[in-house]
């Protein structure tokens, strides 16, 4: 990636060979600078004073240098892991749903808890892109491109549950209203189709604005491709082993920038940064932006209403749309610290780009959310004794918390202690701060927010109204890989995505800059605002 | 009247010029008096959307109303597409749950006819913005220039087309010159 850099030392610099300049003279307490608890002044979004070639730099180079040893490995185990869960979903296919541990009481239970813990962890990426475009928080630049890549691979996981839980696959395209022969439409009454256009929607608007923010930095790409060839400075593609092993380094007649450039080329459709193309794409990304702020809250609703307009006790509950949403933000951000955290440490410059701040900003919505899911978990009690009835009242003391009774009591403390009780280490600014602290409780929200949706489906299945009917529910090895299995297609989509596309907005994070704007130059002190910001004491 | 060409020396048909700027602010200067001088044919070129260059190159709202009505009628299809189909099958292919009314009642339609008008939309923005923009082109003249490409990096440019009226090679190239800008190209078609 330094190749064309003229600056040997910014460009070791760049390639995390050499540490950055200016920390020296930064507070303590600041933490990496960014981290200003004055109100009145604005930390850096962006550390160690980056021009905008740097940032093009850093990001493309995530694109264009060979991959580290690790990625290769996780890339290996990913795919490896992702292949499980194809191989047991053909052996579901062949041999129908009886390989799962659904009995007649339960007949939901992993498959759906997995559609909607995984659609669940998809808002947060349109949540960050669209809502917090809409508000103007600035701080989204620096996740919201990986945030959007997420939400689309967690959709895809979401997408194929409810594909292969129908029984006979080869029917699900009686879903959508295609007409046929027999002239059979489906129901158009039901949740359950309303949760099909959603959640197809959804997948399919996330793609679009995932795509519209990516075409300037695809044009970025393909420039910096198409330099270095006329300059001559592009290599044959050589294949090389993650291993250290006696074979000879293939080399492809293909120029690794040609290909680049006409992928990159194709797919940034000739943009060619025009300033009247810039007024148009701005405003079409704010209507996305708009359209996509209702668009995020419908889909956890509809997925809700699945559960809310049936009559069973625990999921006959108003509360369900709200607290589903808020949920599901809390469990996709949690998503989307528990994949940055780790790349902050191992991709070089990344914590110039994703600073501490960052990382606060996002710790204390997990620490609303988690609120706000708490507030959501009590108030089902309540509405349960204040309503009066007294199958609810059961569905939530009888099959949930209390361990006398309720056979999965433990799922629903696993749920209490990760999603209520972990967050709340938030409010010590000291682990609001701290990267492995946000991880670890990224991690136990996750897995609160799976076991949330586990408790919802299952409690309140295994024992509806007639004690007769009360069947307890087994997960069977096909069950579990196939989870493991989709947690593995996300995680090897999500590496891919690392590898081979900008992981930050470029273009975006060009314009929170300092300098950026034309104003920034008036007195000049736009780039010395840069320099006591980050410096302040 | 016939339209003026340029040519080069050696016969290749003129685009245009190309200047370059140092920063966002002396560009939106230089974006200004290209815009007083009554340029038609002209554009910047910039890394990032330049706070307010559209009131600076002079297009506000002009460029945008055509993009947005399309989008608005996109929007249109879609809620009423959306209505329309499940109305229309509820009235072929009548299923009757507890009873309910089947066609006459509007309420359960409503999320399906959301989705579906969101859909649209989102569509309508992103095909509508790429084709008032001319998009998808993957050639343009502009890219011929090596310095160009760092329009995607940190360059900030002035593209003024031959084919403006008041385009002139020498005339334009001082303007250009007088607005700041520290380098400029010819660039053949």
């Amino acid at each position: 990636m330094s190749t064309i850099n003229p600056d040997q030392i910014n460009a070791q610099r760049l390639a995390g060979m050499r540490p950055s300049a200016d920390r020296t003279d930064i507070d303590p307490a600041l933490g990496d600078g960014s981290l200003v608890d004055d109100p009145a002044q604005q930390g850096p979004l962006v550390l160690n004073n980056r021009s905008f070639h740097d940032i093009t730099e850093i990001v493309s180079g995530y694109s264009e240098k060979a991959p580290s040893w690790w990625w290769f490995h996780a890339l290996g185990f990913a795919a490896t892991v992702a292949a499980i869960a194809q191989i047991m979903i053909l052996y579901l296919i062949i041999t129908g749903v009886g390989v799962w541990g659904l009995n007649n009481q339960v007949d939901w239970a992993w498959d759906i808890t997995n559609f909607v813990f995984w659609i669940g962890i998809g808002h947060a990426g349109t949540l960050i892109s669209a809502i917090l475009c809409l508000l103007k928080q600035q701080w989204r630049t620096a996740v919201n491109r990986a945030a959007e890549a997420m939400t689309i691979f967690a959709v895809i996981c979401a997408g194929i549950f409810p594909g292969i839980h129908v029984g006979r696959v080869w029917f699900a395209w009686m879903l959508f209203p295609i007409p046929n022969s027999n002239m059979i439409w489906p129901n158009f009454r039901s949740p359950l189709l309303w949760d099909v256009f959603a959640v197809s929607t959804y997948a399919t608007v996330s793609l679009l604005f995932w795509y519209m923010g990516m075409i300037p930095d695809f044009a970025t790409f393909r420039d910096r491709a198409h330099l270095r060839l006329r300059q001559g400075k592009s290599k044959l593609i050589e294949l090389r082993l993650p291993v250290p092993l006696p074979i000879p380094t293939i080399k492809l007649p293909w120029r690794g920038d040609l290909v680049r450039a006409y992928i990159f080329g194709f797919l940034s459709l000739g943009w060619r940064m025009s300033g009247r193309h810039w007024y148009r794409y701005e405003k079409a990304y704010l209507i996305l932006a708009g359209i996509s702020t209702p668009l995020v809250l419908s889909v956890h609703s509809i997925v809700s209403f699945d559960f809310a307009t049936s009559i069973l006790p625990g999921w006959h509950t108003t509360i369900f749309p709200p607290y589903f949403v808020a949920g599901a933000v809390f469990g996709g951000f949690a998503m989307v610290l528990l994949l940055m955290i780790p790349l902050r440490a191992l991709l070089p410059n990344f914590s110039d780009l994703l600073t501490l701040r960052h990382l606060e900003n996002m710790a204390k919505i997990l620490l609303v959310t988690g609120m706000m899911v708490g507030f959501a978990y009590a108030m089902e009690f309540f509405i349960a004794w204040y309503g009066g009835n007294e199958f609810e009242w059961y569905a939530f003391i009888g099959n949930r918390v209390d361990p006398s009774k309720a056979p999965y009591w433990w799922a629903y403390w696993i749920m209490i202690s990760c999603n209520v009780i972990s967050p709340q280490i938030f409010w010590i600014k000291k682990m609001r701060r701290n990267p492995l602290a946000i991880w670890i409780v990224g991690f136990f929200v996750t897995i609160g927010m799976w076991f949330e949706r586990f408790v919802i489906i299952v409690t309140s299945l295994h024992r509806a109204f007639l004690p007769g009917e009360w069947h307890m529910f087994f997960p069977t090895p096909v069950d579990i890989l196939t989870f493991v299995g989709s947690c593995g297609i996300f995680l090897t989509l999500f590496l891919l995505f690392i590898r081979f596309l900008p992981i930050f907005p470029i273009s975006e994070i060009k314009n929170v800059l300092p300098g950026a704007s034309p104003h920034d130059y008036h007195d000049d002190h736009g780039h010395d605002e840069a320099h006591s910001a980050e410096g302040a004491h | 009247m016939a339209k003026t060409t340029f040519e080069t020396e050696s016969g290749a048909k003129v685009f245009g010029l190309l200047a370059e700027f140092t920063n966002p602010h002396t560009l939106t200067e230089g974006a200004k008096k290209i815009r007083d001088a009554g340029f038609k044919k002209w554009d910047t070129h910039a890394p990032f959307p330049v706070h307010e260059m559209e009131e600076s190159m002079g297009i506000v709202g002009k460029s945008i109303a055509p993009m947005m009505f399309v989008i608005g009628c996109a929007a249109l299809f879609g809620v009423g597409g959306g209505y329309l189909l499940q109305w229309v099958i509820n009235i072929n292919y009548e299923i009757v749950v507890q009873g309910k009314p089947t066609a006459s009642a509007w309420e359960p339609f409503v999320p399906v006819t959301f989705e579906l008008g969101i859909l649209c939309t989102a569509f309508g923005a992103l095909l509508s913005m790429l084709a008032f923009n001319g998009l998808p082109r993957h050639h343009h003249p502009l890219f011929s220039s090596d310095d160009f490409l760092r329009a995607t990096d940190d360059g900030f440019f002035i593209s003024v087309e031959a084919a403006d009226d008041k385009f002139d090679p020498d005339e334009t190239r001082k303007l250009l010159a007088d607005a700041g800008a520290t380098n400029i190209e010819l660039i053949e078609d």
